[in-house]
């Protein structure tokens, strides 16, 4: 699972694709706010800060391809949201989409939900291989031919035509959320999915865009008591009555649907218990979690701080059981890091296929897996620098004091404007895509 | 350290904070560049903050509407004579806010 120092059976990552412009000026636009794979893997959907969603499908794999496994070419492209004004309120509602998340397929279109602060649409992916030919009413141009005029019927025929892809949204569901939307997860049923912003989480019927049930409101009476909000939520991969939400103090709570329609109290609470002489003004802001994911079994589930992590345990709440450190050396820089900002950085993580590695983003466009077997970690870099085909991806190293080795980094010459907060993982195989900044890059194991 | 300069125990909880825990120096750092700093960091202001992640654009609908009324017996400016920059006498209108620019542009993922 992780690249060895030396050769034998060791694992390691190649280079696979890069999308994207190169030059240096980026535009707001186009940075990739949010990377999914689908169920089978075949595609990936990106989303970006300028409302759109792109679409990847993997090419078959043909027998001359040994060496590498399919490419991911572009599938499909649409304008999801489009910037609104909020005139009531005097707010700009922006077009970034927060969250892709795709239905399980059903049949032979792809459904995806996507989402903005405030609105979550479902959108169609069809294929359209074959046009009708020979119609009565309308001659090839179109035109409408004189009905008195027609003497004979025919039959269309259906022919073959260029492959279309096209994307037509089928629901919008809006006005539902009065803060912004942070999450949304389908559920098991594959019938609702929830919806998450700061202080609520709503569930819907993907069928009805009218209403939705709020089942958690945290809102409290008076706003000056305000102390935490909610940061993601996510629905159990198999029990469908159960879902948790992490706070910007830490904790999770997981809630069971079949014991109240409002599930303000939770059924569990996951907290780790704090040295209370360790706290400084940082801790609460660094304790906040940015992603929470269950693993694809079910039995745990993983959440992203600023600095770590963590690996819960379901049935046991008081701690977690694994906690992987992602950029400890960053504890002496939190004063510069919160001047500028980057300590509300939301990091998003993931788990592999087997749920045996995880894998999260730092700054300077590296990335960071964790294998929970063998305990041993990596640190990559998404760059164009490594970017020949199946070229191997070398292992990074941030020098932390003292003398800095060669092929080392020091802190201080990191760059914080190179963020890697989304990446994702195929759901069977050893493919990642990460998203740097307004660049895709998709990297996969070594195959001999 | 001369044992000449005073230190009130604060000070010197503090000194010893900054070797056992980097988190500790790097508040004292923030607190020293930002006396004002509130006591409770993670309370209801940075949240609400968070919370109006909005940018606030100045449209005061009861303004506007006001105006409109007042200009009821004189002729609507034509829409070329608003393009001057918005000062302070001028009531915005929906129309005067700078047009978000859309997205026309595809994806530069999709090339």
């Amino acid at each position: 699972m992780m690249a060895g120092a030396g050769g034998g059976n060791d694992f390691q990552w190649c280079f696979s694709q890069v999308k994207g412009a190169v030059d240096e000026d980026v535009a707001e636009a186009d940075i990739i706010s949010t990377v999914e794979f689908n169920y089978s893997g075949e595609l990936l959907a990106t989303g970006d800060k300028g409302g759109r969603v792109v679409i990847f499908q993997r090419e078959q794999e043909s027998k001359n391809r040994l060496l590498s496994r399919g490419e991911y070419n572009v599938y499909s492209t649409f304008q999801s949201h489009e910037p609104e004004f909020d005139y009531l309120k005097s707010l700009e509602i922006e077009e970034k989409i927060n969250k892709i998340r795709w239905l399980p397929q059903q049949n032979a279109a792809h459904f995806l939900l996507s989402a903005n602060d405030k609105t979550i649409k479902l959108w169609k992916i069809s294929e359209r291989d074959k046009r009708a030919d020979g119609y009565n009413l309308k001659d090839e141009d179109g035109r409408l031919r004189d009905p008195f005029r027609i003497t004979t019927l025919r039959v269309p025929v259906l022919m073959p035509m260029d492959l279309m892809v096209e994307a037509s949204p089928r629901r919008i569901f809006a006005n539902a959320h009065t803060y912004h939307i942070n999450s949304i997860s389908v559920n098991s049923d594959y019938e609702t999915y929830l919806s998450a912003d700061d202080l609520r989480i709503n569930l819907w019927h993907l069928e009805i865009t009218d209403r939705s049930f709020n089942i958690v409101d945290i809102k409290p009476a008076n706003m000056e008591e305000l102390t935490e909000v909610i940061t993601a939520a996510e629905c159990h991969p198999h029990q469908c009555n159960v879902f948790v939400y992490s706070s910007s103090k830490g904790t999770i709570r997981l809630c069971d649907m079949r014991a109240a329609a409002l599930c303000d109290r939770h059924s569990k609470f996951f907290e780790e218990p704090e040295d209370p002489s360790s706290r400084s003004f940082f801790s609460e802001i660094i304790s906040s979690i940015s992603d929470v994911k269950f693993s694809h079994s079910g039995r745990y589930m993983m959440t992203r701080d600023y600095l770590s992590v963590k690996v819960w345990d379901l049935n046991m709440e008081n701690r977690p059981v694994e906690t992987y450190q992602v950029h400890e050396y960053l504890r002496s820089k939190l004063c510069s890091l919160y001047e500028n900002d980057c300590i509300f950085d939301k990091f998003e993580c993931c788990w592999n296929g087997s749920d045996s590695a995880i894998m999260t983003g730092s700054y300077n466009n590296f990335f960071r897996m964790f294998d929970r077997n063998t305990r041993r970690d990596i640190t990559l870099e998404a760059s164009r620098e490594n970017s020949k085909p199946r070229a191997i991806l070398k292992p990074r190293k941030v020098c932390t004091g003292g003398k800095r080795k060669k092929d080392e980094i020091s802190v201080d010459s990191l760059d914080f404007n190179k963020k890697i907060l989304h990446t994702a993982w195929h759901p069977k195989e050893n493919v990642i895509a990460v998203a740097a900044t307004n660049n895709l890059y998709i990297f996969q194991d070594k195959m001999n | 350290m001369s044992g000449e300069v005073e230190a009130s125990t604060e000070e010197q909880q503090e000194m010893q904070d900054t070797v056992v825990s980097p988190e500790k120096a790097e508040e004292v750092k923030l607190k020293a560049r930002y006396p004002h700093l509130g006591t409770r960091p993670g309370g209801s202001d940075l949240l609400r903050k968070r919370l109006q992640k909005g940018q606030q654009k100045y449209f005061d609908s009861g303004d506007y509407n006001m105006a409109k009324a007042k200009m009821k017996n004189k002729q609507l400016p034509t829409a070329a004579a608003e393009k001057t920059e918005i000062t302070g006498d001028h009531i915005p209108t929906p129309q005067d806010l700078p047009q978000r620019k859309q997205s026309l542009v595809a994806s530069k993922l999709a090339v």
